[in-house]
């Protein structure tokens, strides 16, 4: 039973890290955009969201409710500013500048909101659990598995079953073509960036509410990102989802067999898929 | 008046320049074509006029308004639609998706919608949900024309379609230019197959090296004249 309790642990951890992996799948699947600065990004928003709660005395979901058009906003301004300048034929401007843009981020935070690590207080919620036979579940672990589900869906949605989604996914195929049907990439490009940054205000309100943050917690949540989105396979959202319940049930388990293995037994698993399959475990028919 | 012109247009291939000074005109209702060897400068003319290639502002009109220097995005929601070289396919699309993405700017009441397009080419209802991808050459060609039909455009840019096709699926796709003509749409069809060109075209403009070399009427023109053009003079 105790390893049922682990596997279900989890899942429900592989939940918050699909929500870091997504905005970071949406990206690269569109323009082939590797954003650095994901992690930073995610860290930004918690501390927006903190600073409604305690400046505002909003409670959590209220202010993360606000903070979505806030990054939304961001994302736009930030690929249209900046990101469009870079991109093209060459992968190395674009990294070049999102690595910078992370560490801008974590030393403007640092500045603004001191190196102490912080938290967005969820009152009640932190502690509530529902008893499933013999296991507890917590109740923000089960919203934050079923935030990545909903989100997942809708991004699924958006991509398949609309306009805007077509011309995601014709741009990414052919941007030159793309505008000859009267697709503006620019536009295009800030549209995606600025849903990325609704889906990190969402991993944020969760990944601030679970634990602690400070200014420099970006890079690492960066990782496990990166690791949900290559073992599902790059540009496959079902398969972000995928890799990011890999990646928790592979911590707890860890962790089950010894504390010191909790954040290694993760990247092992990581390693294993890319053993197994170099391409992920949905990869696209073609790139 | 004419509807498209180009005045004096230069273009570059790189650092090559591949475009000498062409001035070509298309009228309301019009076909032409444009042959011309590989290398004459037929797609970097078609390029310059879609906006993929930004030319000084003057060196491309239509309808009376200068679009040399505009992005290709607005060029298309004038009513310039492209059939690119190539077919240009999205691979993540649908047959029908990739129609879509004809009027995803430019959407104006016409005689094209996906109906009138899949009564022009039924096998593609047939194969409507099935990636581009997966059709013949001839069949993806054939949604590479529905879809630039789709904008309902006021002049349409064929960019050598019959390039890798077996001559009786070349026949075929040529069946339905008369039913596109029919639609009031002006049609500048590029093509290194001269004969098909001289069967649908008004007017032919011949170029070579980056110049036109002859124009005119098909039923002016000798063979000797449009051979000359084509390959140059024997000196």
């Amino acid at each position: 039973m105790i390893w049922v309790d682990t596997v279900l642990q989890g899942v429900l951890l592989g939940g918050l890290y699909a929500l870091f992996a997504l905005g970071l799948s949406l990206v690269f699947g569109i323009m082939r955009l590797v954003n650095l600065a994901h992690g930073d990004l995610i860290v930004l928003a918690a501390y927006l969201i903190l600073m409604l709660v305690t400046l505002l005395g909003l409670g959590p979901f209220v202010a993360a409710l606000i903070a979505l058009p806030v990054m939304f906003a961001v994302g736009w301004v930030l690929q249209r500013l900046v990101l469009n300048r870079v991109l093209g034929p060459d992968i190395l401007p674009p990294l070049l500048v999102t690595f910078g843009l992370s560490v801008v981020l974590q030393n403007a935070l640092q500045e603004g909101f001191s190196a102490d690590s912080r938290r967005i207080p969820a009152g009640w919620l932190e502690t509530a659990s529902v008893p499933v036979g013999p296991i507890s579940l917590g109740v923000m672990p089960l919203l934050t598995f079923g935030s990545a589900i909903l989100v997942t869906l809708a991004l699924q949605f958006v991509f398949y079953r609309t306009a805007l989604g077509r011309a995601f996914r014709a741009t990414s195929d052919d941007p030159v073509t793309a505008s000859l049907m009267g697709v503006k990439p620019a536009s295009v490009f800030a549209m995606a960036t600025g849903i990325a940054m609704v889906v990190v205000t969402i991993a944020a309100l969760y990944l601030g509410t679970r634990a602690n943050f400070d200014p420099t917690t970006g890079p690492a949540r960066l990782i496990y990102a990166f690791e949900a989105v290559i073992i599902g396979g790059l540009g496959s959202l079902w398969g972000t989802l995928a890799g990011g319940i890999i990646i928790g049930v592979a911590q707890t388990v860890g962790a089950k067999i010894n504390p010191e293995w909790q954040i290694l037994a993760g990247h092992v698993a990581f390693l294993v898929v890319l053993l197994v399959r170099p391409r992920g475990l949905f990869p696209r028919a073609f790139d | 008046m004419s509807l498209l012109e180009t005045r004096d247009l230069t273009g570059f291939y790189g650092d090559f320049q591949a475009l000498f000074g062409v001035d070509i005109t298309l009228s309301e209702g019009e076909t032409v074509a444009v042959i011309g060897a590989n290398g004459a400068g037929k797609t970097t003319l078609m390029r310059s006029i879609s906006g993929v290639i930004t030319q000084a502002p003057g060196m491309v009109r239509f309808d009376g308004r200068e679009i040399g220097a505009l992005p290709p995005d607005e060029i298309m929601a004038l009513g310039i639609a492209v059939v690119p070289e190539g077919r240009k396919l999205f691979p993540s699309l649908s047959v029908e998706e990739n129609l879509m993405m004809g009027c995803h700017r430019r959407k104006v009441a016409g005689p094209w919608s996906l109906d009138t397009v899949y009564g022009l080419f039924p096998i593609l209802k047939e194969r409507r949900h099935q990636p581009g991808t997966a059709l013949s050459g001839g069949q993806q060609q054939m949604v590479s024309i529905g879809r630039a039909l789709m904008s309902n455009p006021r002049v349409l840019l064929c960019d050598e379609i019959s390039l890798g096709l077996a001559p009786v699926v070349i026949k075929d796709i040529y069946a339905a230019f008369p039913q596109i003509r029919e639609t009031g749409a002006s049609v500048v069809v590029v093509e290194q197959d001269v004969g098909q060109a001289m069967k649908v075209a008004d007017r032919v403009y011949c170029m070579m090296e980056g110049r036109v070399t002859l124009s005119g009427r098909p039923s002016d023109l000798s063979r000797e004249a449009i051979h000359d053009a084509y390959f140059g003079a024997a000196a």
